[in-house]
């Protein structure tokens, strides 16, 4: 049956910019694990010409990189226009109205915050660029999904509640992949390369050494290939951080299809949906290691940037949904 | 003036600066290297880059991290005399130049006083940035067009082995040191140095190269010059 509060064109619009948006972010890892992100000095130009109209002969090299992430940006920040203007004209709901106008300032913010990294010269600014960069994109996958057919015909259809020990398990675990992808954006722009080259072990131990004969020992005796600034105790320790809480994210997603499926029943939308997740943060952990083996190449680590940016939004938005199936239920 | 006035008074010139010339003498040496280095590599990610490759359609570049001669001399060592500060002449020094040809640095060692004038030079056909990493100095970034003039830099604090970069052609490095005197060298591909016009006295001499760090001579140069020579061995 046709909801009249449904607007298919205007949610499949949303999809597409979320879909841009995730592309968005694979390009930027591209950009910082090539280590391209200062390739083009100038911005908002690009070379001096205006970006839109750089002859192609420039986009070359790493540039290449570089000049792609600001003309798939601008797309972003294109298509996230007109969607705050769709959704203020046709969606009924007020409190819709002011998320895409969110999203829309959240996308200049983030535009001239990479604008700055780049003029600035400042590394660091690459952190909260990152970190802004994850929370866009699962609000570009909410106004898609709080735009949905799904969404809207919650209100009518009868609903299975999510007990809320659950829900909360699920935020809980979907914060700390939050805070693992700022930690993951902490050492990737430290430009630094691997701070630690083995995996599961670290420099031959379970826990390295950090003294400052030892980090220096590590900077004399980097397998060639490693580029970048001298590591010191702090990226060591940082990685180290980053692996622990792999494992503890790991243990958290593990329990999750197991919880829904015994509250939920293995048949269940969300059960299944938590299995996905679960096989996704394994095949994230692999690409971790992956990332190590392969002395951070860049397309792999651009893969393990992208399977974080998923598996973020895989927990936010199964959050999400339980959580309007449990008002829905409550509700009625 | 008379004559004899002018005579005298050339005649004082002269013996003073023959006095001037006696007083800066040359230090020389050379440096060895012990033990078999790490294998230069080749530069493979140039062939990634469709116009970097074009310039090589034979054999690429190697890494230039150790540069040993025949005769066992170990080039881009840079020699200085260390402790010696506000001496800089490099206002009134002839710039020195850094080419980017062949999507390389040339040279990839060098060495300026603080407040003389660097050349950058793009021989290329492409695109470079010229991204400077330093530590004291302020950093910069600037994109230099294939055909465009010289960038020029100067540099107000001393420091070793500033980073130049092109963050365009991620392979290509340059280590410029500076210094806050004209008291330096960097040896060629035959091991050999001579630093010019040092006045006679007691020196610290120090010699560091980028991957086997520094060595260490007291000297003391006189009015004949001085002769110090450094062996870094490869462990």
């Amino acid at each position: 049956m046709n909801n009249p509060k449904y607007h298919s064109s205007l949610f499949w619009f949303a999809v597409i910019n979320a879909f841009a948006t995730f592309l968005l972010i694979g390009l930027g890892g591209l950009v910082t694990s090539h280590e391209a992100g200062m390739s083009v000095p100038d911005w908002p130009t690009s070379y001096g010409y205006n970006m839109f109209a750089l002859p192609f002969k420039f986009w070359q090299g790493l540039a290449f990189f570089e000049h792609t992430h600001r003309l798939l940006a601008s797309v972003v920040g294109f298509l996230t226009t007109i969607l705050a203007v769709w959704l203020w004209l046709k969606d009924h709901r007020k409190w819709m109205h002011w998320l895409g106008i969110t999203a829309f300032l959240l996308v200049i913010v983030q535009g001239i915050l990479g604008g700055l990294r780049v003029r600035l010269q400042m590394d660091d600014l690459g952190i909260p660029h990152g970190a802004i960069a994850q929370v866009f994109l699962v609000l570009t996958c909410a106004i898609a999904l709080f735009t949905s057919r799904w969404w809207h015909g919650t209100e009518t259809e009868p609903q299975q509640t999510v007990p809320r020990g659950l829900r909360s398990h699920v935020l809980f675990v979907t914060i700390l992949i939050f805070i693992q992808l700022i930690i993951a954006a902490t050492m990737r722009h430290q430009h630094a390369g691997l701070a630690i080259w083995d995996f599961p072990l670290a420099h031959g131990k379970i826990w390295p050494d950090t003294s400052p004969a030892a980090i220096a020992e590590y900077n004399a005796h980097r397998p060639p290939g490693i580029l970048g600034n001298p590591i010191a105790a702090f990226e060591v320790n940082l990685q180290m951080i980053h692996r622990l809480v792999a494992y503890a994210l790991f243990l958290g997603v593990l329990a999750v299809p197991f919880m829904a499926r015994k509250r939920l029943g293995g048949a269940d939308g969300l059960t299944k949906f938590a299995w996905f997740w679960l096989a996704l943060i394994s095949v994230q952990i692999g690409l971790g290691a992956w990332t190590i083996w392969s002395n951070k190449a860049a397309d792999i680590t651009t893969l393990h940037v992208m399977g974080g940016a998923l598996s973020l939004l895989t927990g936010a938005l199964w959050w999400l949904v339980a959580t309007r199936r449990h008002q829905m239920a409550e509700h009625k | 003036m008379t004559i004899m006035k002018k005579t005298a008074l050339l005649l004082a010139l002269g013996i003073l600066a023959t006095t001037q010339m006696v007083k800066a003498a040359d230090i020389a040496g050379f440096i060895n290297l012990k033990g078999t280095p790490p294998a230069a590599r080749e530069i493979t990610p140039i062939k990634d880059d469709p116009n970097c490759a074009a310039l090589y359609p034979g054999a690429l570049p190697k890494t230039t991290f150790y540069v040993v001669g025949p005769n066992g001399g170990l080039a881009d060592v840079v020699v200085y005399l260390k402790g010696i500060s506000g001496k800089s002449t490099g206002a009134s020094a002839p710039p020195v130049v850094l080419d980017q040809k062949g999507a390389l640095y040339s040279p990839q060692i060098l060495a300026i006083q603080t407040g003389q004038k660097l050349l950058v030079k793009n021989s290329d056909p492409f695109v470079h940035n010229v991204h400077t990493k330093p530590t004291e100095n302020p950093e910069s970034n600037q994109v230099q067009m294939p055909g465009s003039p010289d960038l020029t830099y100067t540099f107000d604090k001393p420091e070793m082995f500033l980073k130049f970069q092109c963050d365009v052609h991620p392979w290509m490095f340059a280590w410029v040191s500076v210094f806050d005197h004209p008291y330096f060298a960097i040896s060629g591909k035959d091991g050999k140095f001579v630093i010019k016009n040092v006045p006679p006295g007691k020196y610290t001499l120090e010699a560091t190269h980028r991957k086997l760090g520094t060595q260490t001579a007291e000297i003391e140069v006189k009015d004949s010059g001085a002769e110090q020579n450094f062996t870094f061995e490869v462990k």
